[in-house]
């Protein structure tokens, strides 16, 4: 720790040496230098006389979403199955898809690391595209409806679940691996008997999570038309049906938290 | 089922075994419960596969539009709209920027109530209850109602993933502090410090590495919504993708795509070094 000596020669200990100390203080500056730029180009773009009004327009939207309109909700049993369905069934693809691309990521798996970087870039590429974005996509190219919703979801899993999982895979213990080579077992086989059983409960956790996360992201998909509760809130929004609005937020509210609860007693459970 | 017809069914395997049937344990150890699950899962999946319409024609119909995408992929354009695309990938990144800074000034107050261990009960439920509605919806609901609020254009979308960023950093940095070592809190406490002196000399020492951590991961996440936000006009590049699908112009489509993969690998490629500095 840095000293330094004060007028009457006494020490005097301090956290950091002058040079860093004012190092620390230009990279604050900077920092809020940048922030302050930032705010200017975004304040230069904002219409202030609307945002003046955000007061009103917030109570206003308030007082037309409430009461919420209870009659709609029968009609939204179905809808929201589509949307459980479209997480469920994109996770499940999903998985099935992450599972031999994690594999091939893999350090200590990987046949070759020409294929390590290719499975690399596949799993950076899905994670770095919004799954709404896939689902704008899908949507043009397989028409509007469930369909694209749950390829939609599954290509966003893949990057996800491959990324924990391939990181999961690398941290395995060698010694299990070894002790099955040693047998004379093959590549298949080590990979069976060695890798997965360690891999196994990480991998089973990091798919409810997936699942968890993808009910979230598919009640919104129905707003690009791909299917699900996110329909009707579309339709609710540009009706300014707002009572209609409300009642779907409850559902989606409830939904969520429900399953949230269900992927922590099963993480909880499993690991 | 039962102690003892567990050991039984250990020792049948072990009998198997020894006559050089070995059989790995089964991943889920109650029978009843693993045939459950299985025929639970099989009833799902008929009962969901059954309810999706899909109409084949349309698919069919877009498969040339599917290799237009991938063939954009090869050759995008980077250049005949070349202004909408650096005004909107600045948008994102201003956005990105501001909205985190002020998401995780916001978030520090919120993950410190949101701590068991030093709020007491009515600040926890209310820092929770704060947390629970952020974290639930998408942030593109958020957007919705932001720009119905405050119009069309980034501030909206600033306050959408500020709002956003809230939730996700202090439930992690509220579960970080209940994990953090309560005796360096005590020797603190005992030295007669204050609660500021508190949270600066003993919490905060311990959490700083991965509230830094935390605050570049999500600045890339930021990145990322900000590029579909703007669907709903919130800012960003995600009016631009939006508009270049919808003509089907997909070399566009595919540039901007590519141009939001490489900032997302530059940010994670950052964040990496940053985190490594602070450890």
């Amino acid at each position: 720790m840095p000293v330094s000596i004060s007028p009457q020669g006494q020490p005097r200990w301090r956290l950091r040496t002058s040079r860093a100390q004012w190092l620390g203080y230009l990279a604050w500056l900077i920092g809020a230098c940048l922030f302050l730029l930032c705010w200017k180009m975004i304040s230069d773009n904002t219409m202030w006389v609307f945002v003046a009004d955000a007061g009103r327009q917030g109570d206003d939207l308030i007082s037309r979403m409430l009461p919420p309109d209870w009659h709609y909700a029968h009609r939204l049993w179905k809808p929201m199955w589509d949307t459980l369905n479209i997480a469920t069934l994109g996770t499940l693809l999903g998985i099935v898809m992450a599972f031999p691309v994690a594999f091939l990521a893999a350090r200590n798996t990987t046949p070759h690391p020409l294929v390590r970087s290719l499975a690399l870039m596949l799993i950076v590429s899905s994670r770095s595209i919004n799954s709404l974005i896939w689902a704008m996509l899908l949507v043009t190219i397989l028409g509007p409806g469930v369909l694209a919703g749950i390829i939609a979801i599954a290509l966003r899993s893949i990057g996800f679940i491959g990324k924990l999982l391939y990181e999961a895979i690398e941290e395995i213990h060698p010694t299990p691996v070894e002790a099955i080579s040693a047998t004379g077992a093959g590549r298949l086989q080590v990979m069976s008997y060695g890798v997965l059983p360690q891999v196994l409960p990480a991998f089973a956790g990091i798919s409810v999570y997936r699942w968890d996360i993808n009910i979230r992201e598919s009640t919104v998909l129905g707003l690009v038309g791909a299917g699900g509760i996110g329909l009707q809130l579309n339709a609710a929004i540009n009706s300014l049906a707002w009572s209609q609005v409300s009642i779907i937020f409850l559902m989606i509210f409830a939904t969520v938290l429900a399953s949230e609860w269900i992927s922590a007693r099963v993480r909880h459970a499993i690991i | 089922m039962n102690r003892e017809q567990l050991a039984d069914q250990a020792f049948t395997r072990e009998a198997l075994a020894s006559t050089g049937r070995w059989r790995r344990l089964p991943f889920i150890a109650d029978p009843k419960v693993r045939w459950a699950m299985g025929i639970g899962a099989v009833v799902y999946l008929a009962l969901a596969l059954a309810s999706i319409e899909v109409n084949w024609e349309r698919v069919a119909e877009g498969m040339s539009r599917a290799l237009n995408f991938l063939g954009a992929f090869t050759q995008p354009d980077f250049l005949s709209r070349r202004d909408d695309i650096i005004d909107g990938i600045l948008e994102s990144l201003t956005m990105t920027l501001t909205s985190t800074v002020i998401g995780v000034a916001l978030a520090i107050p919120v993950g410190l109530g949101a701590a068991r261990n030093i709020a007491p009960l009515p600040i926890y439920l209310v820092c929770r209850s704060i947390i629970t509605v952020s974290r639930t919806f998408q942030e593109i609901i958020i957007a919705i109602l932001f720009v119905v609020m405050f119009g069309f254009g980034p501030l909206a979308g600033v306050i959408t993933l500020a709002f956003a960023t809230i939730g996700f950093m202090a439930k992690l940095l509220a579960e970080d502090i209940e994990d953090l070592d309560w005796r360096q809190v005590e020797a603190i406490r005992a030295t007669g410090a204050s609660w500021w002196q508190t949270m600066n000399h003993a919490v905060q020492p311990q959490v700083m590495a991965r509230l830094i951590g935390l605050s570049m991961y999500r600045l890339d996440i930021n990145f990322r919504e900000s590029a579909v936000i703007g669907i709903v006009g919130a800012g960003g590049i995600g009016a631009t993708l939006n508009t270049s699908m919808s003509r089907y112009e997909y070399d566009t489509s595919a540039a901007i795509l590519l141009i939001i993969i490489a900032v997302v690998l530059l940010c994670e490629y950052g964040s990496s070094h940053v985190r490594r500095w602070t450890q």
